[in-house]
């Protein structure tokens, strides 16, 4: 295995789309050419100052970037170790990284001229994200929600409505962001001439990983400009959460070259890594083949998909991305896990210390960072990947503790 | 030649299309796949393509996902689907099996451990939904010395080129796919199909079954008339589900379905 040092991290991945052993393409034929029409549209729009200077200038004025670094001195004293910052992606319109990657495939999906988006959804955040810019551009939006997701994220399903989309329930499976998935693919090889699906995770098949990838990249883009004018120096640890590892890779990305630059993705242990509840992938499961990559997975013996459980939506997917799987081989990032009762204590932290009310999913990421801060030097800094809001999450947290809001 | 080649080159012989028929392996229980795939032979199917069971089977419709969901409830893995097949050719040694699925169980297992043990069940080909031909190095390589035939996909959107270079990696027939959608959903227009299909025919010597959208007697027909074989699946299926709670029916409405498609087929 090569080392680090040796390895060029912005080459990746090769031109069919493999990160080492992990990502390439594994779909039905019917897909295949689509699949090469939209990576040839992305390969000439992100070379194409026209498309990019409207991509800038979106990101800017409706998303409202760049998203701020904070620091979270209150917390830090506290906690008694380095500094935590973060960075805000729950102040991006509609409330989290979600945006970045819909804004950028949803002008793809308008330069390839197609009519119809479709998305999967797992929180409700990517399906809003989407629903947000296919209104904005007047484009059909059809978003697939696993029914269990539904009665779980109500408020998110409303908004979506609100927003002209037709949010459709899926009853297969397991019910939750896998079988939304599968679904969304159907839908897809179906009405391929004039859909376009916007995956929102980096996960299936390449192009994906690589280009939702590229458009959250500029969440850590910004972050090592914020953080290096703040702190005068480049962080000493990143943290995100990891399900299918969108804003992690959107943060790490940037960083991978900079080796004083330790990285910890974060997966949901649910109730226990060792309870088998839980959604961590790339903590205990093995290499399989999934929703048009090679990634860890969590299935079984036989090379069925298991069902996952974690409290926050984004994060029960027994996938994720296949540059995260790589990145785990060559040892550049660290994955561990956080439980349930772990990351609800940090979602209080943070509202109470630093009023700041975190989503479920990046409170994994907060929970993690609170225990390796507590370890560091007060002159050392952990930057935090605050990719979302918890407004959505509210209605769980409430009912966890008995009262009906 | 292997049994598949040999098959198409006796029906060939006697100018008859082949009637490729589905089923999943243990759906609605696990005792009836065998005399059912008996059952399907003696009604006039040429080759059996057996089902290997996925909890996320991307490219079926709902027919043949809970097709699936029900033979994943009886745990049945794919050491038990080969089991299948060999019993199955205790009794029957010229029928070519297929098996049709997903990678994942196949990549679990292990390629080599996959093709030894397919090998010895006496499966004669492996279709593997979700793996293009740019993948498929590894397991084509497993499955080629022992004489099992890759069988893999072309569809509407195929390139001239993926035409050229899928028709020179597979063996056994090329799967064409009629549509532009998933199994037992919508309708082919047999116009486009033609066409394509005799595009494809510029390009490969090898047989061409056709599959998605086959439902009846009448669609069977005009399908056997651009195709080498015709594929029928979800209205298999779609059977055995409204059936399940009277399974002793099954067998003879299966039976009767493929009856009339053969007849049909027969009378071109």
């Amino acid at each position: 295995m090569p080392t680090d040092e040796q390895i060029d991290f912005g080459k990746m991945p090769d031109d069919r789309g493999h990160f080492g052993r992990y990502g390439g393409i594994f779909v039905a034929e019917t897909l295949m050419e689509p699949l090469t029409e939209l990576r040839e549209a992305y390969e000439k729009y992100m070379q194409d100052e026209q498309f990019l200077a409207e991509l800038d200038a979106d990101l800017q004025n409706y998303v409202g970037r760049p998203s701020p670094v904070y620091h979270c001195e209150r917390w830090s004293r506290e906690l008694g170790g380095a500094q935590i910052y973060l960075k805000r992606e729950d102040l991006n319109h509609t409330g989290a990284h979600k945006v970045n990657n819909t804004i950028g495939q949803a002008l793809l999906a308008k330069r390839m001229c197609k009519t119809r988006i479709i998305a999967e959804t797992g929180a409700g955040q990517h399906g809003v994200a989407t629903a947000t810019v296919a209104a904005r551009l007047g484009l059909e939006c059809v978003i697939y929600m696993g029914e269990v997701d539904i009665k779980r994220q109500e408020a998110n399903v409303y908004r979506m409505r609100l927003l002209g989309a037709k949010v459709v329930s899926v009853e297969s499976g397991s019910k939750t962001l896998k079988d939304a998935l599968n679904e969304a693919m159907r839908d897809w090889v179906t009405n391929v001439d004039n859909t376009f699906y916007i995956i929102g995770t980096v996960a299936g098949p390449h192009p994906y990983p690589a280009m939702v990838r590229d458009f959250q990249a500029i969440i850590g883009r910004e972050a090592r400009e914020q953080i290096q004018q703040q702190a005068g120096k480049l962080p000493d640890a990143l943290v995100a959460c990891v399900g299918g590892g969108s804003n992690a890779i959107g943060l790490f990305h940037p960083f991978l070259q900079d080796e004083a630059v330790a990285m910890y993705g974060i997966e949901a242990a649910g109730d226990g890594l060792e309870s088998g509840n839980h959604a961590a992938p790339l903590c205990v499961g093995q290499p399989g083949v999934l929703h048009g990559n090679r990634t860890y997975l969590m299935e079984d013996a036989n090379g069925q998909i298991i069902e996952t459980h974690s409290i926050s939506a984004g994060l029960d997917y027994p996938g994720v991305g296949p540059e995260h799987a790589w990145l785990k081989d060559v040892g550049r990032v660290k994955y561990d896990a956080v439980t349930d009762d772990a990351a609800l204590e940090a979602f209080h932290a943070l509202t109470k210390i630093e009023g700041i009310i975190p989503a479920l999913e990046s409170s994994h990421a907060l929970a993690y960072a609170a225990k390796l801060a507590s370890t560091m030097q007060s002159d050392q800094t952990v930057l935090v990947n605050l990719s979302g809001r918890g407004d959505k999450d509210i209605h769980t947290v409430a009912a966890l503790e008995g009262i009906k809001i | 030649m292997s049994r598949i080649g040999a098959c198409f080159k006796q029906l060939d012989e006697a100018g008859k299309v082949a009637l490729i028929s589905f089923v999943t392996a243990g759906d609605p229980f696990r005792e009836i796949t065998v005399p059912l795939m008996h059952k399907m032979v003696e009604a006039g199917a040429d080759m059996i393509e057996l089902g290997v069971p996925f909890s996320d089977p991307m490219a079926d419709g709902p027919i043949i996902q809970r097709a699936s969901e029900r033979a994943l409830k009886n745990n049945i893995s794919i050491h038990d689907v080969l089991s299948m097949v060999q019993e199955f050719r205790q009794e029957d040694s010229t029928t070519p099996v297929i098996l049709m699925g997903y990678l994942n169980p196949i990549e679990v297992m292990g390629y080599q451990e996959f093709a030894d043990a397919a090998a010895e069940a006496s499966v004669d080909g492996v279709l593997t939904v979700d793996l293009p031909p740019e993948e498929a190095d590894e397991l084509l390589s497993a499955l080629r010395p022992k004489q099992i035939d890759p069988i893999l996909l072309l569809a509407p959107t195929s390139t001239e080129e993926r035409i050229k270079s899928i028709s020179d990696a597979a063996s056994g027939f090329i799967y064409y796919v009629s549509m532009k959608g998933i199994t037992g959903s919508g309708s082919f227009i047999i116009g486009e199909v033609g066409a394509k299909v005799a595009e494809l025919r510029r390009h490969t010597q090898l047989p061409i079954g056709i599959g998605f959208g086959i439902r009846d007697a009448e669609s069977a027909q005009m399908v056997a008339q651009v195709g080498d074989a015709v594929i029928v699946g979800s209205a298999l299926v779609a059977a055995i589900e409204r059936l399940a709670d009277t399974p002793e029916e099954i067998g003879p409405e299966i039976a009767r379905t493929l009856r009339s498609m053969r007849e049909a087929m027969d009378r071109i």
